[in-house]
C-alpha cells in the first residue's frame, strides 16, 4: 500500500505537470492532423479519378453504344446540363455516342434491399420508352442468393429491353411474357422485387422530367476522363 | 476454458532463446506460438466480418499490418517522451492517424477492395490487437524488438485472415483468389460466405490449431520421459 503511494508520487514528480500533458496531446493532435490532411491531399486526385471512372464505366454499360456523358441536374424545376460532381443535387446522366448523338439517359435509383440499401443505375431510351440496361452499383445482398441481382445473366439481361408502361412487374415461376415483365429470382424474391421497385420509383420520379424526345441538349463540352 | 484442463504447454521462457536471436524470436512468436488470432483470439471483428474471400483477407491483413508496424515503431521511439497519464490517448491518436492514412491509400489504390471492406478499415482503430501490442510491448521495449514484435503479430494476423478467407472462398464460392477451382459442376457451399460460415470455419481452424499443439506437447512429453529413463 505504502509502496503504491510512493510510486504514484514518483510518477507525479516525473514531470507529468498539467501543461506537459496538455502539450503532449496537443502536439500529437497537431501532427496527426498534418499527417491526415497530407494523405488526404495526396490521394484525393486519384480517388476522384477512380470515382469518375467507375461512374463513366457504369453509364456506358447501361446506355449501349455510349462513349461520352453529360450530367443533367434537376434545378429550379427543370432539367439542365450541369458540370462537376453531382454532390447532393438530384442528377441523371445523358449518354452520347462517339459522334455526339444522344443515345439515352442513365438514371440512378436506390432503395431498401434485403440486407441494406441497393443503389443501381439503369439506362432509359426515351424514343422507345424502354429500359435498356441496368447495373447494381452498391449492394450487400446475401452472397449466392441475393447477389444474383447483379450476377445472374438472365435477370440483368431482362433489363436490356424492358417496357416501362405499364410499370415493370416481377413475375414468379419463370413465365415473363409481356414486355414489362421480369422473371423473379428463386431464393432472392425480396432482392429481385427490390430492384424492380427501385427502377419503378425512379421512373415515377424522373420520366416526367425528361426532355421531350428529340429535344435533348447536345453534348455541351468534352468531359475530361 | 478451465486452466487446469488447458493442454497447452506454457510458452518458452526468454532464457530458452539465444540473446542474439531476440529479434527473430520476437518476430516469429506472432506467426505461430502466440498467433493473435489462433492463440490469443484477438481482433475477431475484422477476422469474422471481412474474410469471405482470400483477397479481402489480404487487403485487411495488409492494412492492419501497416497500422501495427507504423504505430509500434512510432510509439516505441517516443515512449520516453509520452507521459504515462495520457499514454492511451496518445496511442489512440497515433493508431487512428495510421488507419486514416491506410484508408485513403486503399481507396486510391484499390477502390473495389475498399468498397468490399467498407467500414471495417476505419474500425481497425479499435482492433484490440493493435492497442494491446502498444500497451503490452512497444511502450516498454527497444525500438528494434518492438518492430520485430509488430512484424510478427501483423504477419500472423494477416496470415490468419488469408487462411480463413481462402478456406471460406474455396468452400463457399469454389474459387481461390477469384480463380475457379472445380468447374461448373461444383455446388458452392454458400453458408461459408455468410456470417455463420465465419464462425464455423474459425471454430474448425481453432480446433485444428489446438489439436496440433496437443500432439506436439504429447510428443515433447514422451521425449522428456525417454530422456529421463
Amino acid at each position: 500500500m505504502n509502496g503504491d503511494l510512493v510510486q504514484i508520487e514518483s510518477h507525479r514528480r516525473a514531470g507529468d505537470s498539467m501543461p506537459r500533458l496538455v502539450t503532449t496531446l496537443a502536439l500529437a493532435g497537431l501532427l496527426s492532423g498534418l499527417a491526415i490532411v497530407g494523405a488526404f491531399e495526396a490521394t484525393r486526385p486519384r480517388i476522384a479519378a477512380n470515382q469518375a471512372r467507375a461512374l463513366r464505366a457504369a453509364v456506358f454499360e447501361v446506355v449501349p453504344g455510349a462513349a461520352k456523358l453529360q450530367r443533367l441536374a434537376w434545378r429550379d424545376g427543370r432539367l439542365q446540363a450541369a458540370a462537376g460532381d453531382a454532390g447532393a443535387e438530384p442528377s441523371i446522366y445523358a449518354g452520347y455516342g462517339e459522334d455526339g448523338r444522344f443515345l439515352g439517359y442513365a438514371i440512378t435509383g436506390e432503395g431498401a434491399g434485403y440486407q441494406d440499401v441497393i443503389a443501381l443505375l439503369y439506362g432509359f431510351d426515351p424514343a422507345r420508352r424502354r429500359v435498356v440496361g441496368m447495373r447494381v452499383l452498391e449492394s450487400r445482398e446475401t452472397p449466392g442468393l441475393g447477389d444474383r441481382i447483379y450476377k445472374d445473366e438472365g435477370f440483368v439481361g431482362a433489363f436490356r429491353d424492358l417496357a416501362v408502361e405499364p410499370e415493370i412487374e416481377l413475375v414468379t415461376g419463370g413465365d415473363a411474357t409481356a414486355a414489362n415483365q421480369v422473371d423473379g429470382l428463386t431464393g432472392a424474391t425480396i432482392s429481385s422485387r427490390a430492384v424492380v421497385r427501385i427502377v419503378n420509383d425512379a421512373n415515377a420520379e424522373w420520366l416526367a422530367r425528361l426532355f421531350p424526345p428529340g429535344s435533348e441538349p447536345p453534348l455541351a463540352e468534352e468531359e475530361k476522363p | 476454458m478451465n486452466d487446469a484442463q488447458n493442454p497447452h504447454p506454457p510458452p518458452l521462457s526468454q532464457g530458452e532463446r539465444g540473446a542474439g536471436s531476440a529479434f527473430y524470436g520476437e518476430f516469429v512468436k506472432g506467426l505461430w506460438r502466440e498467433n493473435p488470432v489462433f492463440v490469443q483470439v484477438l481482433g475477431m471483428c475484422p477476422m469474422l466480418a471481412v474474410t469471405n474471400s482470400a483477397v479481402n483477407g489480404v487487403a485487411m491483413g495488409a492494412a492492419t499490418f501497416f497500422v501495427l508496424v507504423g504505430s509500434s515503431l512510432l510509439i516505441s521511439t517516443l515512449k520516453s517522451v509520452i507521459p504515462r497519464p495520457v499514454r492511451i490517448s496518445t496511442y489512440v491518436i497515433v493508431i487512428a492517424t495510421f488507419v486514416t492514412v491506410a484508408d485513403f491509400v486503399l481507396q486510391a489504390a484499390a477502390p473495389l477492395v475498399h468498397r468490399e471492406l467498407g467500414a471495417f478499415i476505419s474500425l481497425i482503430v479499435v482492433n484490440c490487437l493493435i492497442l494491446g501490442r502498444q500497451e503490452a510491448f512497444a511502450s516498454k521495449q527497444p525500438v528494434r524488438l518492438a518492430v520485430a514484435d509488430a512484424l510478427g503479430m501483423g504477419g500472423g494476423f494477416a496470415l490468419a485472415l488469408v487462411v480463413l478467407g481462402g478456406a471460406r472462398e474455396v468452400l463457399g464460392a469454389g474459387s481461390f483468389f477469384g480463380v475457379a477451382l472445380f468447374g461448373p459442376s461444383f455446388e458452392p457451399w454458400v453458408v461459408m460466405l455468410l456470417p455463420p460460415g465465419g464462425f464455423l470455419m474459425l471454430g474448425f481452424l481453432l480446433l485444428a490449431f489446438a489439436a496440433i499443439k496437443e500432439t506436439r506437447a504429447k510428443i515433447a512429453e514422451r521425449l522428456e520421459e525417454r530422456k529421463a529413463a
